[in-house]
């Protein structure tokens, strides 16, 4: 029995081990600039929790093994209640790994959260209501126009609540695809009409939750061109699984094209844009 | 308290009345089992509804008829609706954690086994111990009620004569919101769509009974582990289950209240027209907050104050569901390694490591909820370290093995797959409670396998390994080795093809509670990989009926047990098999060794019982602070 309990556990070892190393299913292309440093922080985090499962694994299946009952000894278990020494070894050691890795794992963080978006970011604001998400840009005088939840009217498609009487707003246009520049810093600043969501582009490996009642700013640079898809990652109701939209990140000129559009315009403008570019090809 | 008084609290008579015996009993033993058999039943439950996921997941848009009989409004033809598929989500989790993670390791085993171990008569309380369990039973009918309230369109007409949130029938098996019930969503009414009506109304009273039968249960356990140990039962000679049956009463102590009152407030938002959780200028369905009697205006609330009240009771939660599990599994790997528990006192200060801790890093859920990104990276550390303890518990449990003589019972199969799951599930913690990686990771299908691999199968294959071990003792009968040998192979195989290639799909960035992947051009890759864990799921899943029928099977017709069938040391050994209603027939034993005396040089059997007055242990090994 030992040495059967032994066999299958090193076998789910191996399997487990080769489903990720075998490179079939991993992340998609990571297309902001923080992600290469995301990424090899997860790499070592992984080879980290790697190596402790496949020892911690391999230590067991060889304990049932080797020390399995084979009822024809009558010599009895090695009497022993411990090692201090043991104790405190194996303590300070998995203490300095485990909270290095913690440390280490903030160095992502902190870049793109503890300081505001730097000057001269494209600024974008994105309101999610249920299972559709609305993006605000601002027209030539970079300055988005007011909005009131008292405005809001999905009947005339006026979905953000677009205060018609400030002229800031005037050139303003909404869409329920984003685009944004490549190689230059964004700023989405966040907000919900109705539920939590959550803006989550996986190439991005970025998410963050959109809260009603709250405006949430962060920022990042993406630095491919292309479209990609834009999930929601918070329960938010019945048809969550739909509230599906897409990101363009565009060439500085065509960010430039759109930005002189009216609203009719800019969604025609969009929706070619659209049609331009493919999704990745996933394999 | 002086042995004069506590003696008058918990003496009482044998009952003799079939009802005082077995249903309104005061018998810390009856209501460990009446605990048990509640969580067998809700496990039936919670595993139906995973099933359900699985077969929608899979053959998305397949006709089961049967569903379309149960709930007509919710599978019409037979096809689960989106909505159906997310109450079964959230009805999934709320059952499993609650009323089988919580009940059947502390309610269950530690009621009927603490008092014994220790060597008391009975709970400190016996009637407030009946009452935690009827109080946790209603809690459990009134979120069966939150089922069919919604999937029945009849009852929730009903229902809806108490007013306009309690409108129901809205065509799912209760309510949507995760477990987790994030506000306002959760706080808003039927405005916010299915699944947000009676249902919901009847989830959050659910949860606030359940903590009110927690929160008695706690108080009993704490007093009566500190009052009514026999003589020579010194702290430091309590088997490692009564530790962590300890520590598991402090944290419900400390955790539960928190739950109830944002429970209740939650209930306040959602029936009385408060703003607790619920931010002013709301838009939701086509209507602005306060503009029309369906939708009464809400000003001034916190979505994120949920959070913090959910999840400082909920992170302590995911020990109060595992620290059980660890305890019996530290007491199983050394009875059957016959071996004393490596480096004992270690274990003691690793289960209150982790329960101290656990108190300390509930922010790990919410780095992406919009919470300062400073209180982020303090709640980031201190979620790392709290590995340290459980790698040391790790250790330990491999210690134990080290240099001992296993007897594979399918008790010690299932503690040492607790051990090889508690590794595999507990590790990628590591990933998760780091910030930065969080913005990937956060509510994608890696979490989803974590917290199933360490908070649940780890848990359960706990409770499989006590069961197994205890049973015996409980019954009087044994249960049979050869179907539970069998429920090993295919319960450890199951769940790791099932929950491995989980972590894969969040890797790539397959979120939760997802109905259908189908939207999505970047998760299609993933299809092979979801249909390998549905059929996984249904195999596994089908496997526990050969579990249930050895439980219920051996109880009538198992071969009858003596009373040390495992040459187990601890005091539950010491008394006849089942015990008697006093647990030691009128004469408290009293203890002389501490819990684990396995394999002692020169003794004549390889154990030494807790009260072998006669037997000599070697200096200094039998954390003894008061030799007798």
């Amino acid at each position: 029995m030992g040495r059967v309990l032994a066999v299958i556990i090193w076998t789910i070892t191996l399997l487990s081990v080769l489903l990720f190393v075998a490179g079939k299913w991993w992340f998609p292309e990571a297309i902001s600039e923080h992600a290469p440093a995301l990424d090899r922080q997860f790499l070592i985090t992984i080879l980290v929790v790697g190596i402790s499962f496949t020892a911690a694994q391999i230590g067991l299946g060889w304990m049932v093994w080797k020390y399995r009952d084979t009822g024809s000894s009558s010599d009895r278990a090695t009497y022993s209640h411990g090692s201090n020494r043991l104790e405190v070894v194996w303590t300070v050691i998995t203490a300095i790994v485990f909270i290095s890795l913690g440390v280490m794992g903030q160095s992502v963080w902190a870049s793109l959260r503890l300081h505001d978006a730097p000057a001269g970011s494209y600024s974008v604001e994105v309101v999610a209501q249920q299972f559709q998400w609305n993006f605000h840009y601002a027209g030539k005088d970079g300055k988005p126009g007011r909005t009131d939840p008292k405005f809001i009217d999905d009947g005339t498609l006026n979905f953000i609540g677009l205060d018609a009487t400030d002229p800031a707003g005037a050139d303003d246009a909404v869409t329920s695809a984003l685009a944004i520049p490549v190689n230059r810093p964004v700023e989405l600043r966040l907000r919900s009409k109705d539920v939590i969501h959550n803006f989550w582009v996986p190439q991005l490996r970025f998410k963050q939750d959109l809260v009603p009642g709250m405006e949430i700013k962060v920022h990042f640079t993406a630095n491919r061109v292309g479209k990609y898809e834009l999930a929601c990652a918070e329960l938010c109701g019945q048809l969550h699984f739909k509230m599906k939209s897409y990101m363009l990140v565009l060439p500085e000129e065509e960010i430039q094209q759109l930005q002189g559009l009216a609203q009719e315009q800019f969604q025609a403008k969009m929706a070619e844009l659209l049609n331009k570019y493919p999704l990745p090809t996933y394999k | 308290m002086s042995a004069e008084t506590h003696e008058g609290v918990h003496r009482h008579p044998a009952p003799t009345s079939f009802i005082r015996k077995y249903i309104f009993s005061i018998d810390h033993k009856v209501i460990g089992i009446q605990y048990i058999m509640l969580a067998l039943a809700a496990v039936v439950v919670g595993m139906t509804m995973s099933l359900l996921m699985r077969l929608n997941l899979s053959w998305p848009g397949t006709s089961w008829p049967i569903l379309e009989t149960l709930f007509p409004t919710g599978a019409p033809g037979g096809v689960m609706t989106p909505e159906f598929y997310l109450s079964l989500v959230t009805m999934h989790g709320t059952i499993m954690v609650f009323f089988v993670l919580t009940t059947a390791p502390q309610g269950g085993f530690g009621n009927y086994f603490l008092p014994i171990q220790i060597g008391a008569e009975d709970m400190a309380f016996p009637v407030l111990n009946m009452l935690s369990f009827w109080v946790t039973l209603v809690g459990f009918i009134v979120i069966l009620l939150a089922i069919f309230v919604e999937g029945n369109a009849s009852l929730g007409q009903a229902f809806s004569a108490l007013g306009p949130s309690f409108a129901g029938g809205s065509g799912t098996v209760g309510p949507i919101g995760g477990w987790t019930g994030y506000a306002p969503l959760s706080a808003l009414g039927k405005i916010a769509g299915p699944g947000q009506g009676a249902g919901m109304n009847l989830w959050v009273i659910s949860i606030a009974i359940f903590c009110v039968g927690s929160l008695l249960g706690a108080l009993n356990f704490i007093t009566t582990l500190l009052n009514m140990r026999t003589k020579g039962m010194t702290l430091m000679r309590m088997p490692l289950t009564c530790w962590a049956w300890f520590t598991t009463a402090v944290l419900a102590l400390l955790s539960f209240p928190v739950l109830l009152g944002g429970g209740i407030l939650l209930l306040l938002d959602r029936i009385a027209g408060t703003s607790f959780f619920i931010p002013s200028g709301l838009y939701v369905s086509g209507l602005l907050s306060g503009s029309n009697p369906n939708f009464p205006l809400h000003t001034g609330g916190s979505p994120i104050l949920w959070q913090h009240l959910f999840w400082f009771f909920g992170h302590p939660e995911v020990y109060i569901a595992i620290l059980p599990g660890m305890g019996a599994t530290s007491h199983i790997l050394a009875t059957f390694a016959r071996k004393p528990v490596f480096g004992y006192r270690a274990m003691v200060f690793a289960i209150f490591a982790i329960g101290l801790l656990g108190f300390f890093v509930w922010g790990h859920h919410m780095f992406i909820s919009g919470m300062s990104p400073y209180s982020a990276i303090a709640f980031s550390v201190l979620t790392l370290s709290i590995g340290v303890p459980s790698a040391v518990k790790t250790f330990n449990w491999l210690g134990t093995l080290w240099g001992s003589r296993i007897r594979f019972t399918t008790a010690m199969l299932f503690a040492l797959g607790f051990v090889s799951l508690f590794v595999a599930g507990g590790i990628t913690g590591l990933i998760l409670g780091q910030s930065s990686l969080d913005l990937a990771m956060h509510d994608t299908y890696i979490v989803t396998a974590h917290f199933h691999l360490v908070m649940g199968v780890a848990s359960i294959f706990g409770m499989f390994a006590a069961l197994y071990f205890w049973f015996p003792k409980m019954f009087g009968r044994m249960m049979n080795e050869g179907l539970g040998r069998i429920h090993f192979w295919i319960t450890f195989i199951g769940v790791y093809t099932i929950f491995v290639p989980m972590h894969i799909m969040g890797i790539v960035g397959m979120p939760r509670r997802y109905s259908s992947f189908g939207e999505y051009e970047f998760l299609k890759t993933l299809h092979p990989l979801v249909l390998l864990v549905s059929v996984a799921a249904v195999i596994t899943i089908l496997a526990q009926v050969i579990f249930y029928f050895n439980v219920f099977w051996s109880i009538f017709k198992g071969k009858k047990a003596s009373d040390n069938p495992w040459e187990a040391t601890t005091l539950e050994w010491t008394t006849s098999t089942p015990p008697p209603h006093d647990n030691f027939a009128g004469v408290l034993p009293t203890v002389y060794h501490g819990p684990y005396e396995f394999a002692v040089p020169g003794a004549p059997n390889d154990f030494i019982m807790q009260t072998d007055a006669g037997a000599e242990v070697p200096d200094g090994h039998g954390h003894n602070g008061n030799k007798h």
